[in-house]
Order: structure tokens, then C-alpha cells, then sequence
């Protein structure tokens, strides 16, 4: 089983991202689940979402503690929230980011992960003239994880959003999955 | 042919109701369930389903606008959570006692105070009396699944009473996974809408809701305790046809690895499925234990529990409420002692609350349940404690 | 179940003869009981001082006045094509007619001399 937490802020996409990775995964025909941290949702507060894939059917549902991937959207909540609790050896850092990932992992102060990064708030606000960085970050994701393909990832996308929001997203995906800076 | 997609519990129920074309929906907004009508209001707008949606006052109001348009012979649904399933108490009775065959979801949810919008099953317990059918469900694809068995089992001629489908607010409202859609034919050709009970009809002009005086009121009661126990056997029949036609059935309960089991655990709802992952993992560690989860809360399955649980030493019953004041345990640690009893099966009981008010459920709490009730079966005695696993000092 | 209108089931009737839901599915079968024998006073109408205002037939709450089409004239020579009478059957006796004639046509008299 892969277990991914997101942290994001209320705004940027966190959630959605998380459902969207479960649905490429269901897709494929594997099993999936994703969920919000629960509660009231407020917008520019930290938020944190989950998604659970596996092949086969998946009966836990408490919140994740010891992720395989975190995802974070906002490069500030390096400092303000404790995003790399729990995250397995050899576990993945997806990030939003416009430093090169030495320098990341200096800030990260971990040896024992991998890293990979984009810049998604410029893919963000250039493609789709908002700071929503969340599709950007599904690109970062599958090429450094292949945990789903890019291919069920534009599915995804495509069945979550009307029609001319998704060709939007799907153009940011790609330009994420192309721009991505993966440190294995 | 069977889409499968991702859904939350929420809108799973939203698709099911959509499937079962009603035709008058009644609710008022309220935190964890909102999005079940917010997505039934879209469907509407859509112009998916033919339905009037009344924007009521209050859920008191909610239920007695859901209570008139049944009367008046429409397929209908509503959907509450928490203080709105307590507001609607009074009215919750006229449902039932007038045989109304109402379909209502309930995302489960703490009560106040202080305030609280997580999950726990503190509202489904205070309906327990109320003479409704409850389903507490474990996935979204049982919502989904459950919701279409609901409108079968209540518009029954034999049984003519409201259901609940219960789930867990956020934890499965919230949560999205793989739900297989069926087509929407097919769901309609399984239940089709024949207006089975007694409506108000200005051509054949009847009283409903009369005063009941001390001569006649007896009777009345006594014809809902012989449909709800008729239930039982109509909610089994149907699913298994349910299961015939679209290849999934759950049963009145569920057990899981309880063949060879040598304690058992009880449960329902979400933590039903965290504990089937428990289960897995003590087993690894060579603990014999399984699980039987209750899926049909009203009316009680009473020769299952006995059956499934005949054989085991120790019971460890996981409830998501607090019965207060009650001489033992949770409420349906409760049922369970009162079935086993009731049954002749004597076996050393135990009664665990864990989950209140949206506390999570991690797989160590259930492991930490089993590894009680193994103990309590290795000292063979009998325990009067209620463990609150979790609680801080 | 289906009885004709008016069928009120016998006190004896148990749980499997009674339609459910307390559902009384016999449209009119409350004149079957007769609530006259509750009253202490019952009303009396003046036919001479009545003028057909029809007050009493709106207000009563048993729907116990009835409008007959039977012509009356006054001793004055006044003449009325309709006369309104008290169904003793189901009048209570509660008053309400005497209190909101407004000609005060309707008295309330013991029921008991």
C-alpha cells in the first residue's frame, strides 16, 4: 500500500489533488481512498488530505502517520508545519518549489528521502492565471513516483473538471511532469 | 453496463437517490451530510431528476415535509446528521407509527456539547427506539448499495416503515473511493414505484394521523413491532436479490476471519473496516481473533450475532457512543450481551468505547482492544469494566 | 380491509383487522358517533328574531347547524327561504352559536329541566 499526504492551503487544491490521484489510481484498476483532514475548511490555513492506493481492496481508514510520499503545495509550510512527520526512510518529498533540490534538502535537514520539485506557482499562474498549484504538483508526483501513469493522471483530471478547465489543467500537468527536478 | 468511479459516502447516497428516482426531497443543511443535498439540488438543476426539493426551516420541518408528500403517495428523502437528527426526534415517531416508507441518510456525528461536527454514533443510538429500520453502513459502495435496498425493504407491503442508512460523517462522507454505478434502468427496474401504503387521495377520502385513544393505540404499536421484526426476514430477501441482480450482497452482519476465531471483536461503521485491518494484523502475530460487523443495527439480527459469535471465548464489542448511566457498556455492547444471553451463548463480554467525537481510530487502538479481549479469554474471568481506550488521564 | 363508507370497527377488532398506521380508511364514519349526549345546555333558535345571517352555521365547530331550504315568514310578515336548525345529534352544547349570533336569536337551555 502507498499512502500520500498532502499539505497545502485551504484554496490550493490540496483535497482535490488527493481525490484526483485516487481516481487515476481506481482508473487502473487498483483501490484507492481519499480524504481531507476533517473539519472546517478555511481558506489559507493549513490543510492537510490523504490518499491510500493499493492492488488490493483497503480496509483502514484512520488518518495517515506514516507516509510513503508528502506533497506540499506551499513552500512556506516547511517552516510552519511539521509536514516531514512520520515520512518513511527513503519516503518522497514532492514540493512546490523555486530552489534546486540541494538546497531543498539542506532546508529539510534529511538525508534518508527523495526528493523532487517544480516551480508550480509559475506553471500555475502562467497557464491557468491562478495560484492553484495543485494539477502542477500531480505532474511533479507521477514522474517521480509512478505510482499511477501521467496518462490516468489527464484521465483523472479530465473527468474531475468541466471541459475547458481541464484542458487548462491537463496542459499544466504535462508542463510539471516536463519541468520536474527529480533527485532519486 | 457498471461505471466505476470515485465517490465519497455523501455522493454515493446522492447517486442512489438519484437512481431511485424520488420524488421529493426535504432536508436542511448540516454539517457532515450538505453535500448529499447539495449534489441531489445539482441533479435537480441538471434536469437528472425530476423532483421537487423543499428548502425547509428546520429538520423537524424537514421530516414532517418529507412525512406529508409520502402521505401523499411520493418516493422521498431526506438526510440529517447530529442536533438535526435530535431536532427531528418528535417526528421521527409520526414516521414510523404512521408506516410511512421514508429513506433518510445520516452521516453520523457527535452531539453537543461542545461542539463537535465529527464523527461518533451518539444521534443513530437516540433513534433506536424511534421504530425505524437503521443500517449502519462501512464504504461507499454499501451507501450507495444500501440507499437502493432501502426504498425495496421500505415500501415492502409486509413492512411499510421509514429506513436509515447510517455511516460515519468525514470518515466515510469524505472519504472518496471506488464506487461501481449500475445502470440507472436497472436500478429502476429493481425497485419499481408502486405506491404500496396508504396515501391521501381526494378521490377515496381517509383520515391519517387520528387520535388514538387507550382502546385502539395498543393495536397500533403492536402491528410495528410484528413489521419490524417481519424486516428482518425482508431485508434478507432482499439482499440476496439485491445481490442477484447486482452482484453484491453484505448480509445483516458481516463476519470476517470468524471461522476458526478464537475471540471476536464487534463493530460497525468505519471502524468496522480499520478493524478488518487489525484483524489481519494480530493474526500475523498468530491471535486468533475475527470480526462480526453489525450492519443492521433495527431491527436486531439476533440469530446472527448468536450464531457467528456461538463459538468464541471472549467478546470485545466496539462502540462509537456512550450509553450513560447504563449498567454496562455501550449500546450495542448492550445488544450484543442481551442477544448472546437471550441465545444461550455464554462467552466472556466486554465493552470498548473508542472514536467519540471524531477521535481517530488508529489501527493500534483496535490492536490494543484484541489484545485485551485475548487476555480476558486467558484469565477465563468475567469483566464489569467498560474500557474508554484512548481517554486521557 | 375495503368496507363501505362509514364502517366503524367493532371494540373487539384485534391488531391483524385494523388497517395500520391507525389509518381509518372509512371517509365519513365519524357521524357514526354521536357526540349529543355530551351537552349540559343546548342551543334553541329563535326562528323570529334568526335573520338568516348564517354566523352560527360558520362558526360552529361540529358542523352541527344545519341550513334547511324550508321557507319561513315572521308574525311581521318577513319572509326567509331558508331556516336554519340545531342537529341535536352531534351538538355539544358548547355555546359558540349563542355567543356569535349577533341578533341573539339562540339561547342556551338546560338540557335538564
Amino acid at each position: 500500500m502507498i499512502e500520500i499526504r498532502w499539505h497545502g492551503r485551504g484554496g490550493q487544491g490540496a483535497v482535490t489533488a488527493s481525490q484526483v490521484t485516487a481516481e487515476a489510481a481506481i482508473i487502473e484498476g487498483k483501490y484507492a481512498q481519499a480524504f481531507p483532514e476533517f473539519g472546517a475548511e478555511r481558506r489559507g490555513a493549513p490543510v492537510k488530505a490523504y490518499t491510500r492506493i493499493d492492488e488490493k481492496p483497503i480496509y483502514i481508514r484512520s488518518p495517515i502517520v506514516e507516509p510513503d510520499i508528502v506533497v506540499i503545495l506551499d513552500p512556506s509550510l516547511l517552516v510552519s508545519e511539521p509536514v516531514l512527520d512520520g515520512l518513511k526512510k527513503n519516503g518522497w518529498v514532492i514540493i512546490n518549489s523555486k530552489k534546486p533540490v540541494d538546497e531543498i534538502r539542506k532546508t529539510l535537514g534529511r538525508s534518508d528521502v527523495k526528493i523532487a520539485r517544480v516551480d508550480a506557482d509559475t506553471i500555475a499562474l502562467q497557464i491557468l492565471k491562478v495560484p492553484i498549484v495543485n494539477t502542477a504538483m500531480l505532474g511533479v508526483l507521477v514522474k517521480a513516483t509512478q505510482i499511477v501513469s501521467l496518462d490516468s493522471i489527464i484521465d483523472a483530471v479530465s473527468r474531475r473538471f468541466s471541459e475547458r478547465i481541464a484542458k487548462l489543467n491537463i496542459e499544466v500537468v504535462k508542463k510539471a511532469y516536463e519541468e520536474a527536478e527529480v533527485s532519486g | 453496463m457498471v461505471k466505476r468511479t470515485s465517490l465519497s459516502s455523501n455522493y454515493a447516497v446522492a447517486y442512489a437517490v438519484k437512481m431511485a428516482d424520488v420524488d421529493v426531497i426535504a432536508a436542511y443543511p448540516i454539517t457532515p451530510q450538505t453535500h448529499i443535498v447539495e449534489k441531489l439540488s445539482e441533479f435537480i438543476a441538471n434536469g437528472e431528476l425530476d423532483a421537487e426539493m423543499i428548502h425547509v426551516e428546520s429538520e423537524h420541518s424537514a421530516m414532517s415535509a418529507t412525512i406529508g408528500a409520502s402521505a401523499a403517495g411520493a418516493r422521498v428523502f431526506t438526510a440529517t446528521a447530529s442536533q438535526g437528527l435530535e431536532l427531528m426526534h418528535e417526528i421521527l415517531h409520526i414516521a414510523s407509527g404512521m408506516r410511512l416508507p421514508i429513506v433518510m441518510a445520516v452521516a453520523s456525528r457527535a452531539l453537543s456539547p461542545p461542539i463537535n461536527i465529527w464523527s461518533d454514533y451518539s444521534d443513530i443510538m437516540n433513534a433506536r427506539d424511534t421504530g425505524w429500520i437503521i443500517y449502519i453502513v462501512s464504504s461507499a459502495q454499501e451507501a450507495f448499495d444500501t440507499i437502493i435496498q432501502a426504498y425495496k425493504l421500505a415500501e415492502n407491503k409486509e413492512v411499510l416503515l421509514p429506513v436509515m442508512v447510517a455511516f460515519d460523517g468525514f470518515v466515510l462522507s469524505h472519504t472518496f473511493e471506488a464506487v461501481d454505478l449500475p445502470e440507472e434502468e436497472e436500478v429502476r427496474r429493481f425497485i419499481p414505484k408502486q405506491v404500496t401504503w396508504y396515501t391521501l387521495d381526494p378521490e377515496n377520502p381517509m383520515t391519517l394521523g387520528p387520535l388514538g385513544p387507550p382502546e385502539w393505540y395498543y393495536e397500533f404499536k403492536y402491528q410495528q413491532v410484528v413489521a419490524l421484526n417481519k424486516a428482518l426476514e425482508i431485508a434478507k430477501q432482499v439482499d440476496d436479490e439485491y445481490g442477484k441482480v447486482f452482484g453484491r450482497k453484505y448480509g445483516l452482519v458481516e463476519p470476517y476471519r470468524l471461522d476458526d476465531a478464537e475471540i471476536a471483536i464487534v463493530a460497525y461503521g468505519a471502524l468496522a473496516s480499520t478493524a478488518k485491518a487489525a484483524v489481519d494484523e494480530a493474526r500475523k502475530n498468530g491471535v486468533k481473533v475475527g470480526l462480526l460487523r453489525l450492519r443492521l443495527f433495527r431491527p436486531s439480527p439476533v440469530e446472527e450475532i448468536a450464531k457467528y459469535l456461538e463459538n468464541v471465548k471472549a467478546v470485545g464489542v466496539m462502540d462509537r457512543a456512550i450509553s450513560f448511566g447504563a449498567p454496562y457498556g455501550g449500546p450495542v455492547f448492550a445488544d450484543i450481551m442481551e442477544a448472546l444471553y437471550m441465545k444461550g451463548v455464554d462467552t466472556l463480554l466486554s465493552s470498548f468505547i473508542l472514536g467519540i467525537g471524531g477521535r481517530p481510530m488508529y489501527l493500534h487502538d483496535v490492536l490494543t482492544v484484541i489484545n485485551k479481549v485475548k487476555e480476558i479469554a486467558e484469565s477465563g474471568r468475567r469483566t464489569i469494566e467498560t474500557y474508554y481506550i484512548g481517554v486521557r488521564e | 380491509m375495503a368496507k363501505s363508507s362509514r364502517y366503524v370497527p367493532p371494540p373487539s377488532t384485534g391488531w391483524r383487522k385494523l388497517p395500520i398506521g391507525a389509518v381509518i380508511p372509512w371517509p365519513g364514519n365519524s357521524e357514526e358517533y354521536k357526540t349529543g349526549s355530551w351537552r349540559t345546555l343546548r342551543p334553541v333558535i329563535d326562528q323570529e328574531r334568526c335573520i338568516r345571517c348564517a354566523i352560527c352555521w360558520m362558526y360552529c365547530p361540529d358542523a352541527a347547524i344545519i341550513e334547511l331550504k324550508q321557507e319561513y315568514t315572521t308574525k311581521a310578515g318577513r319572509k326567509y327561504d331558508k331556516t336554519y336548525v340545531v342537529n341535536y345529534d352531534y351538538c355539544k352544547g358548547c355555546g359558540i352559536c349563542a355567543n356569535e349570533c349577533p341578533v341573539k336569536a339562540i339561547k342556551m337551555e338546560p338540557e335538564v329541566k
